[in-house]
This record gives structure tokens, sequence and C-alpha cells, in this order.
């Protein structure tokens, strides 16, 4: 354990005016531990990429930076994650206003059975952030337009979402995300279930969206980390053993794990 | 021997044939019974249901045939005058009947048919012993072909596969031809029915008193087929039914599939259940005893004129019985709605109510609706209920304060005690069951189809 930390302390976990901090983050399925000791930051618009083998806790972690893991039973956490300084887990907090300043995109795509749309216009629709149509109307082809949707769908707004192609459905889920006009968005292995067609547009989307948004991405690839990332981090077994910036990680990894997982030897 | 005798001779043939052709199995193997092409056990079953199924399909034929044969024999025999007047004839033949069952000493016939009776005595005795000689022989016949056949690389496991298909085949087919043939009889007796009493009269009339007379000068001697006020009734039940089951059964059922604790859900959900299995008669007392004098003293106190026997009290009841059919299908269908529309909700700030309202009704919605349709196909045929709480009056209202009656119900009283059957008044029963039969199956197909739809969507 003391191992860990001085590895992951070595690796400068902090950055300067980090979005979002996670620190001595444990979390328990029941009785199983899934994270230990967890400290990141995550640095202002740019995109963090959670690397490691299944199971070693990358996805865990990143619900835990929208409290996602509410939804679950039986989730306890302890330690401490914040948004621009503030406590998340405070009771404070209202979660619901906090998912709509970090939005998530999910592994598979998972567009409501409504329409495209619909689709778009969900969030901003609850949360009540327009009041007239037109405006809507707005957000919702600024929101496209920024998943690099517009194009491909403009003249069918209104056939049912389910209708597109799976990375079509992504990054309508993308612009889903987008229209709440969140801060951070999450993005967890957004692109394993699509084509490497659909991942380039994905991958190339994601890049775009660093400019107006800090991003957090799950992903097992490591080619697509080094494409995308600035940031990389690399956790195994629930622990997170390295992280550091993306070039530095993958050319001169400090620790031996993230070596041996990097140069292919396991996971 | 008797029939249960027979089939018990049969069954210990079978198991006898079962014990052979494994030992000749086993005998065939050399003590090694991957020697074989099947396992010793697929001999003995192989040969077991050569024993048992020739002498069960024997016995079936016979019985087919045998009443018409024996008939055939007996009639031919009879005087040319008997057998010109059928009316003669068919007491002819049920006299004989009654003599050879010995049970004729006391009437007075013909001689002729007195020795009919004997002959036929005398053909029974004959046909039963000559259905046990061709059964067991069928069944030894059997045994014995199919005990040859076993050899070494005899594929009886393959053998045994296909019988065990035609098994089941019997099995379905007998489901459904039992079904057909009920629907049949009803389209038959009730095609009777319309030639008494016009279609359209039946489908259309807005009254309903059926009265046939037994004299002509009789007091109301027509009687009236209108089965309006009958279906009105029904439906006027069936909406209080439903304006009961569907929220309380669709909200239970939310509360049990997204926020109830899974301990308290594993309690509370097995409980509401358990309404579905209290039987529909105590239902009816329920309804009949306390629910129905509860509704008509506060109706009085609110000075409303509420009859004993009201469509309320009944149409309550029957909504409470169907809550649990609406809460636990519809709880079905909304657990089917995949977990990641949840979380892509969730994870754009909606609360629990609004991903319920927004994404996990519209997605289940199709599979509600084929849960209330079931429901309502259900409340439409249910019968002890109504009967005992609704009344029998054909009132033709809306008022839910007063007596009506049900289609149901209606049938049971028409069919229960002594009737003549080939009078309109019981023949109707047949056209209304008919009808019944296609509106409930109307629905449940569509249900069906609505629900069919929804599957395709996730999968």
């Amino acid at each position: 354990m003391a191992a860990v930390s001085q590895s992951a302390m070595a690796a400068k976990p902090s950055v300067e005016n980090p979005k979002m901090t996670a620190r001595n983050l444990d979390l328990f399925y029941s009785d199983n531990q899934a994270l230990y000791e967890v400290d990141l930051d995550i640095a202002e618009k740019q995109v963090t990429a959670l690397i490691g083998p299944s199971g070693c806790g990358k996805s865990t972690f990143l619900r835990c930076l929208n409290r996602m893991n509410d939804t679950i039973d039986g989730v306890t956490i302890k330690g401490e994650v914040t948004l621009d300084g503030r406590d998340i887990y405070d009771k404070r907090i209202d979660v619901v206003q906090l998912r709509a300043r970090i939005g998530m995109v999910f592994q598979k795509p998972n567009p409501f059975p409504k329409s495209i749309y619909d689709n778009v216009a969900y969030g901003p629709r609850i949360h009540g952030l327009v009041n007239s149509r037109d405006e809507l109307d707005e957000i919702v082809m600024t929101s496209l337009e920024r998943a690099g949707l517009l194009k491909e769908v403009k003249d069918r707004l209104q056939s049912p979402a389910t209708g597109l192609s799976g990375g079509q459905q992504q990054r309508l889920c993308i612009a889903r995300a987008v229209a709440v006009s969140p801060e951070v968005i999450l993005m967890d292995e957004p692109c394993s279930a699509l084509d490497p067609i659909a991942t380039a547009k994905v991958e190339e989307l994601i890049d775009e969206l660093r400019s107006n948004y800090t991003i957090v991405i799950v992903t097992h690839s490591m080619q697509q980390a080094a494409r995308v990332s600035q940031r990389t981090a690399f956790f195994h077994l629930g622990k997170l053993v390295e992280v550091g910036e993306t070039d530095q990680i993958f050319t001169n990894p400090k620790d031996e794990r993230t070596k041996g997982y990097i140069t292919g030897r396991f996971g | 021997m008797s029939l249960s005798f027979l089939l018990l001779a049969v069954a210990a043939l079978c198991a006898l044939s079962f014990y052979f052709g494994r030992q000749r199995a086993v005998a065939l193997s050399g003590g090694r019974h991957s020697n074989l092409h099947s396992l010793p056990v697929h001999y003995g079953a192989y040969t077991a249901a050569w024993c048992g199924l020739p002498a069960l399909a024997l016995l079936l034929i016979w019985y087919m045939f045998q009443g018409s044969v024996i008939e055939a024999l007996i009639v031919s025999d009879l005087p040319q005058e008997i057998l010109e007047d059928s009316g003669r004839l068919s007491l002819a033949l049920n006299s004989i009947s009654l003599i050879a069952a010995g049970n004729g000493q006391h009437l007075s016939v013909e001689p002729e048919i007195v020795d009919a009776g004997r002959r036929l005595a005398n053909i029974q005795t004959i046909a039963s012993a000559a259905l046990v000689v061709v059964m067991l022989s069928g069944a030894v016949l059997g045994l014995s072909l199919s005990y040859r056949k076993i050899t070494a690389d005899m594929r009886a496991r393959n053998n045994i596969e296909r019988i065990a298909r035609y098994v089941m085949i019997a099995c379905s087919a007998i489901a459904i031809l039992s079904t057909v043939g009920i629907v049949f009889s009803l389209l038959f007796e009730a095609l009777h029915f319309f030639t008494k009493i016009n279609p359209l009269e039946f489908l259309f009339g807005l009254e309903w008193s059926p009265q046939t007379a037994i004299r002509a000068d009789q007091v109301a001697s027509e009687g009236a087929f209108g089965a309006i006020p009958l279906f009105v009734g029904t439906l006027l039940i069936t909406l209080i039914a439903m304006c009961v089951a569907v929220p309380i059964g669709l909200f239970s059922a939310v509360y049990m599939g997204e926020y109830a604790s899974p301990k308290f859900r594993a309690i509370a959900k097995p409980a509401l259940e358990i309404l579905a299995g209290v039987p529909t008669v105590v239902y009816g007392f329920f309804a009949a005893l306390t629910v129905a004098p509860f509704l008509r003293d506060n109706g009085a106190i609110l000075g409303l004129d509420v009859s004993s026997e009201s469509a309320l009290a009944a149409g309550l009841v029957m909504g409470i019985m169907i809550i649990p059919f609406v809460s636990s299908l519809s709880d079905d269908v909304m657990s089917q709605v995949p977990k990641s529309l949840r979380d892509g909700s969730y994870g754009l700030g909606a609360t629990k109510s609004e991903t319920i309202r927004n994404v996990i009704f519209p997605a289940a919605l199709p599979g509600i609706v084929g849960a209330v349709l079931l429901a309502v196909s259900r409340a439409i045929g249910e019968t002890m209920i109504v009967v005992m709480a609704a009344g029998l009056a054909a009132n033709m209202t809306a008022n839910p304060l007063q007596a009506v009656t049900t289609v149901t119900v209606q049938i049971v009283t028409l069919l229960v005690g002594d009737q003549e059957f080939d009078s309109a008044k019981t023949l109707s029963a047949f056209a209304l069951g008919l009808v019944l039969f296609l509106v409930t199956l109307g629905l449940n197909v569509f249900a069906l189809k609505v629900v069919q739809k929804y599957r395709e969507k996730y999968d």
C-alpha cells in the first residue's frame, strides 16, 4: 500500500488548478473493496484517460465523479471528491444539479426510445434551461453540431433515435450530454461498441470538445488513450498505480506494472 | 376384465418388456456398454414403448368404432316398421340398451326388442373379451418384434427420441383439439339459436328478458333477446374495475420495481400476488356481504339511492382482484427496460420520478398496454363476483349505483337448473358465450401483438 502511494506521488497526482480532485477515495461494493485510497486530480479543459486491465476499478472511479454509484445498492464510499473545490459528497449538494454539471456518456450507446430531437432536448427540458421552443431548437441544433451529427440527421430530427447506426447513436448521446452545458463530461469506454470508422469520428469529436469541456475517459485501448488524452492514469487492482502526462506514461513509465501493461505483458 | 385392469396389465407388460429389452442389450454388449450403439436403458425403453403404444392405439381405435359397429349390428335385425320411424327407432334403441344392462324388466315392449336387448348384451360381452385379447396380443406382438430387433448397433436412442416427439405432438394435439372442439360446440349451438332468433335482434336489441312460452297463451310469451343491456352492464363493471386496478396496480408496480428496497420488495411482492390466489367466490361474498351494504348505507347518508346489488360494489371488488395482474405484468415489463436507459437519464441529472415518467414509462408503454388489455379480458370473463354482487336485472344504465347484469351472470342463470336444451332461452347462453369468447379472444390477440412488438424493441 505504501509503495503504491509513493509511486503515485512520484508521478505527481496533482495539477495546478484542478477541475476535480479525488483524495483518499475508498469504495466498497457491500464487503468487497473496489477502490483503495485513490488520489487523482482532473485538469481543466484537458482529456484525462483512465486505463488498466478489466476489473481494475477505472469505471467505478469514473462513476464516483458524478455519484452514479449512488444508484447501485450497497455501495459505500469514503474519502473526498471535489468539483471546483467543493466536496460533491457533501449533504448539501443536490445530486441532480451535480449531474447536470458533470455529464456522462456510457459504454453502450443508450439513446432513449424517442425521436432524435427529443433525445437531445431531454436534459434542457427537465432542467428548465429554456423558455421557448425557439431556444430549445437552438440548443438542440448547436448540441448536434458540436457532436458532429447535425449534417447527418438534420432532415430527420423527428425520426426515432434507435434507427441511427451505433456510431451515430453514440454521438447522439454525446450531443445529449452536451445539451445540458456541463462543465465535465465523463466517458465510460465510449467506443467499445463501435467500429473503427465510428471510433475515429468519436475520437476526433473528443479532441474538439476539449476546448470547451473537461473530459475524463475510461478506455481499454491504449492507442486511444495515447491519441486523445493529455494525462493518463493507470489503475491496477483498485489502486491508482501511476498518473502523469500521457507522453511520459507511454514512453517512460515509472512503475514496473505500468510498463508491463503498456508493453502488453499483462491485461 | 374391466378397463382399469386391462390398462394395469398393459403397464405390467411394459415394465416386463423394459426389463427384457435391457437384459438383451446387456447380454449383447458382452459386459461393455460401449459396444452398444445406445445405453441399455434406451433398449429397455424402446421395447417398452413398442409394447405399450400399439396396445393403446388399438384401444383407442376400438372405442372409436365399437359403438357404431354394435349399433349397426343391432339395427340390421330390427323389423322394417320400426326402422322407418326415426322416433320409434331411437325409443327402441333406448329400450334395447336398458334391457341389455339388465334394467328392462318393467318395460312393456315387443318381443323383437327384448330379443335384440339380449343379443346386445351378448355382443357386448363378446366385444369386451375381444378387446382384451386384441390389446394384449398387440402388446405381446410389439414386445416380441421389438425384442428381436435389438442388436448391438441398433439405434435405440434415436428411436426413443422420435417416439418421445410423437408423444409430445399427441399431447399438444389433445390440448389444441379440445379448445377447437369447445369453440365448435359453442358455434353450432349459437347457430342453432340464430335460426330461432334473428342475429341482428340479438346483437343490437335493447331489451333482455329471456322467456320462452310453454303454452302459446302465456303472459309474456314473447321473449326478448337483445344482448346490448348485458354488454353495457359488463362494460360498466369492467370500466369500474379498471379504474380501480390500473392506477393502483401501476403505481404499486412502480413502487415495487423502482423505489422499494430489495428487502421490502421480497416481502411485499409475494404478498400482493397472494391477492391473485384468493378464490373468486371469496371476493364474491366479500362484495355482496361487506362492500355492497357499506355502499348502500353510506349512500343513504349522502342521500343517494344505492341499490343493494350495485355495479359499483361488484366493480370495486373486481378491481381489487385484478390489481396483482396489472402490477405483476407491468412490473415485469418495466424491469425489462434496460438499465442503460435509466443510467442515461440519471446521468443527465434526472430525478427518479422524471426518469420513470419520461424514459421508463414510454419505453414500457406497449407492455403496460398489453398487461391492461389482458386484465380487461379477465374482468370481462369474470363470473363469480358479479353473480353474487351485481344482480340479475338487465338494466341499461350507466349509473354505477344501480343493479346491472353481465353476460357471464346471464349465462349462469340461463343454464342453472332444469332446462330444455332446444329452447331459445337455453341456446341464447351459447350465443352469449360465443360473443364473449370472441371479445376476449380479440382482446388477448391484440394484447399479445402489442407485447410482441415491445419485445422486438430491446434485444
